[in-house]
């Protein structure tokens, strides 16, 4: 391995290779994937001077520890929490130094459920369409990491940037999510439409990468038939036959069969959102 | 045809369920669409048929593409023929062919020449990537799905559904009714593009 490697001493839970995903496969089937909060990612990668759109790590709820074959620049964003290189712990959002051979540990995360970890040349696994994104719903990428895997670094761009300062990202009790109504909110009552933009909804524990399943009043369609099968967006809001929406993440599946009755604007908080987080949703008049 | 808001960045072209020849009418504009955006009309990420609609995704004005689309008459879609159509080699030789055969009041050999027999085409790829819906039998032979899906679908399975063939690019869980297997490649990550069957593509099932 010319460029090293990371060698995987601790999985954890879910922690898979991401980067800004697969567009523009969708009519093919192939959903876009990609990190759930791409920003988050974006910024590792600009903290260690590498590309954006370089793969990096998403790492999920339980933490990871990883072993550097050679001496790198890294960073982790997006959750709360404790990271350390060796015994000398370090911060997130801002680039760390680890020298060769050292172990970089990530804790379970104190407060949010995810974090993008960055090591200066990226993680250098095939590209799959042009995305080293694992897709946990088509199975196309690197399968998720397991105990003992090594993952191949990408060559250094060039020393990191140098950066004042970056925001920590709140990890609120409560997501405020705005949504526009549509393009299925005639398939509902206006009894659904009261509720969703009205009451509030907490975050199901069998959320995933695929959608983040919402529990609270239940929205009742106002059309009893099937709907066929249409395109489905990033932070589409469909609701199943139980009338319990599932706003849908980065491996949404490209068509679905339930109607949508509006799309989120922007699904990043729900990326950190634990289960039993409230989430109340608001019309972009409001 | 309406077109409907989707989100920020998207817009959503039905051309309703109770029109006639709502799979013609849906490639129609796959095909225009597509063509516009290859001349640069049209700005879109995405653009994605299924069974009554077309969705654009990833459009910087929606507003403004609304306005652009509404002013674009669709060519009809290409009427059928002998050129360009995409053999499917398959084997007919699926559990449930009895029953499809009983659905429609017909024997199996009947079943299986009405199969080969249609010239189908690709409305859309979804459920798994490269999965093709094949759009082309009557609609009163359309068929219901198992009660219960299979656990495991072989790769290159070829079944009904509802007015669907459809064919299993990889090994999945599967609620529809087989009626035959395939050896075709559908799916190949190093070819361009990576399915073998992209939605406008006309097909036919072949007996191997």
């Amino acid at each position: 391995m010319r460029n090293g490697d990371l060698h995987v001493l601790r999985a954890g839970a879910l922690t898979t290779v991401q980067d800004l995903g697969r567009p523009g496969y969708a009519h093919l089937g192939v959903p876009r994937s990609g990190a759930l909060d791409p920003a988050a990612l974006r910024l590792a990668n600009r903290l260690v001077g590498n590309p954006e759109d370089a793969a990096g790590l998403e790492i999920t709820l339980t933490g990871c520890a990883l072993r550097l074959s050679r001496a790198a620049t890294v960073a982790v964003t997006g959750a709360d929490v404790e990271v350390r290189i060796g015994e000398r712990p370090g911060d997130t959002g801002r680039p760390l130094s680890a020298p060769a051979g050292a172990v970089l540990r990530i804790a379970p995360a104190r407060r949010g459920v995810r974090s993008w970890l960055a090591v200066c040349g990226g993680i250098d696994v095939p590209p799959v369409l042009g995305s080293r994104a694992t897709d946990t719903l088509s199975g196309l990428g690197p399968p998720p990491l397991r105990d003992g895997d090594r993952l191949p670094l990408g060559t250094p761009a060039g020393p990191p940037p140098p950066v004042d300062v970056t925001v920590a990202p709140a990890h609120p009790d409560e997501l405020r999510l705005r949504v526009r109504l549509g393009p299925r909110d005639d398939w509902f009552t206006p009894v659904a439409l009261d509720r969703l933009l009205g009451t509030a909804y907490t975050v199901s524990p069998v959320s995933n990468r695929v959608g983040a399943r919402l529990a609270g009043a239940p929205l009742p369609r106002a059309m009893a038939r099937e709907l066929p099968s249409e395109g489905i967006v990033l932070g589409a809001v469909q609701v199943p036959a139980d009338g319990q929406p599932l706003v849908f993440l980065a491996d949404h599946p490209t068509t679905g069969g339930y109607p949508v009755i509006g799309v989120v604007d922007d699904v990043t908080a729900l990326a950190q959102a634990r289960p039993g987080t409230t989430v109340r949703f608001h019309g972009p008049q409001r | 045809m309406r077109i409907r808001r989707v989100g920020a960045y998207a817009l959503l072209l039905d051309c309703g369920e109770d029109e006639p020849d709502v799979p013609g009418r849906v490639e129609a504009w796959r095909a225009e669409l597509a063509r516009r955006r290859d001349r640069g009309e049209l700005d879109a990420i995405e653009i994605v048929p299924a069974a009554a609609t077309v969705l654009l995704d990833g459009v910087p004005d929606p507003a403004a593409t609304a306005r652009s689309i509404a002013g674009w008459t669709p060519r009809p879609a290409p009427v059928r023929g002998t050129a360009g159509v995409v053999e499917v080699p398959v084997t007919y030789d699926g559990a449930d062919l009895p029953a499809v055969a009983e659905h429609w009041g017909a024997s199996v050999p009947a079943v299986v020449e009405r199969l080969a027999g249609t010239e189908f085409r690709v409305a859309f790829c979804g459920f798994a990537p490269g999965f093709p819906y094949l759009t082309g039998l009557p609609a009163a032979l359309a068929l219901p799905r198992l009660p219960t899906p299979r656990a495991r679908v072989p790769a290159g399975s070829v079944a009904l559904a509802g007015p669907y063939a459809g064919i299993y690019p990889t090994a999945s869980p599967g609620g529809w009714l087989l009626v035959g297997r395939t050896g075709l490649v559908l799916f190949d990550v190093a070819a361009d593009p990576p399915a073998r069957l992209t939605p406008g593509t006309r097909v036919r099932l072949a007996p191997a």
